[in-house]
């Protein structure tokens, strides 16, 4: 979902960024409050953006034949909601576009919002939707981490068409033509991506249901019912 | 019970055996180069346009090579996995203590009130 340095032409970058910089703002904004307010938060959100970290940097092979890599926002956005989220996908990215010449600093903006906004917010409202509906927590995690990957590409795809308009058939054909490179190719991936955070979340609810409680993710009916599940 | 236990690891585990084996089942056919989608993106972009885009600006670091570039890949990884496993270890570790102290409530004690002793000479 990376689009590459350079390649997000005027207006289409500083259009991005305007776009991805406040919720980025009020991101930075929510993490100050809540680690001041509740400062035992504060490693599960380190546990969040590594698992970002891990997640994005492994490309991996699908069944079109070629190489793409899971988000691991999913995580993060239904634990702390996309605005928090927003903040530890800027993080990867800028070391991505700084030293791996991966996505870029120009298309920064762009890729924060697919990456860590756009994502993010179906994740969470996927959760929130599916756990409310009373659907089992780890499918309620499982698809709301896999489609949160599967509509950043989409909106990836979304971006490059409006800035590479095609000459006959306009946005429309070209976003046909930016989604066949990236949305069949992430369906694998954003399965094993939606599996691996359900796992996460499973740990995550047998070690630190507190904060989980706390942060509203789970209710205390609900983390009963998993714990003695897994007793 | 214990099968309840790790049903959701065995599920995952048999999505990545599916996973592996569909990289296998494609690998098998010829003429795949397994290449980035997003670096494919950019070949779109020179088709819709005719090869006329030329980005206008180019990445402040490249990787000299292939190997440092996975180098730095990796690295992200290990940052990654390394604050995971320290901290779900630091926590389970604790938890293992709690229930520790729960089912052995008699032995540990003094040498709790010992510890909250010295925490209070401390401060």
């Amino acid at each position: 979902m990376h689009i590459m340095e350079g390649f997000l032409p005027h207006p289409w970058w500083e259009i991005w960024f305007a776009v991805s910089l406040p919720v980025v703002a009020l991101g930075v904004y929510k993490i100050n409050r809540m680690i001041k307010e509740r400062r035992e938060t504060l490693p599960l959100l380190a546990v969040a953006g590594a698992f970002v970290f891990v997640l994005s940097s492994l490309k991996l092979p699908s069944v079109t034949g070629s190489c793409s890599h899971p988000t691991g926002t999913g995580m993060g956005a239904i634990i702390f909601g996309p605005w928090i989220t927003s903040v530890l996908a800027v993080i990867v990215l800028v070391y991505q576009a700084v030293f791996l010449a991966h996505g870029g600093l120009t298309t920064l903006g762009a890729n924060a919002f697919s990456m860590g906004i756009a994502g993010p917010a179906v994740g969470y409202l996927i959760y929130r939707a599916a756990a409310k509906s009373g659907l089992h927590i780890y499918l309620a995690v499982f698809l709301a981490a896999t489609l949160a990957d599967w509509a950043t590409y989409l909106v990836t795809s979304i971006q490059l068409a409006l800035a590479f308009p095609a000459a006959s058939g306009g946005v429309l054909a070209s976003f046909k033509a930016f989604a066949a490179v990236f949305a069949v190719t992430q369906v694998p991936l954003a399965i094993v991506e939606g599996v691996v955070t359900a796992l996460m979340f499973k740990y995550i609810v047998q070690l630190r249901s507190d904060v989980l409680l706390r942060m509203k993710v789970l209710s205390s009916d609900a983390i009963k019912r998993l714990k003695e599940a897994a007793a | 019970m214990k099968m309840q236990n790790i049903k959701l690891e065995i599920i995952a585990l048999g999505v990545i055996i599916l996973f592996i084996a569909a990289f296998a089942a494609v690998s098998s056919q010829e003429g795949h180069e397994w290449s980035g989608a997003d670096s494919q993106a950019e070949d779109v972009i020179s088709d819709l346009t005719g090869g006329s885009y030329q980005p206008w600006y180019s990445s402040i670091y490249q990787p000299p090579s292939g190997e440092i570039e996975s180098l730095l890949f990796a690295l992200q990884a290990a940052i990654g996995s390394l604050i995971i496993g320290y901290f779900l270890g630091y926590y389970r570790g604790r938890a293992g203590l709690q229930m520790q102290e729960k089912r052995d409530p008699v032995k540990r004690a003094p040498e709790r009130a010992a510890e909250e002793g010295e925490g209070k000479t401390d401060a």
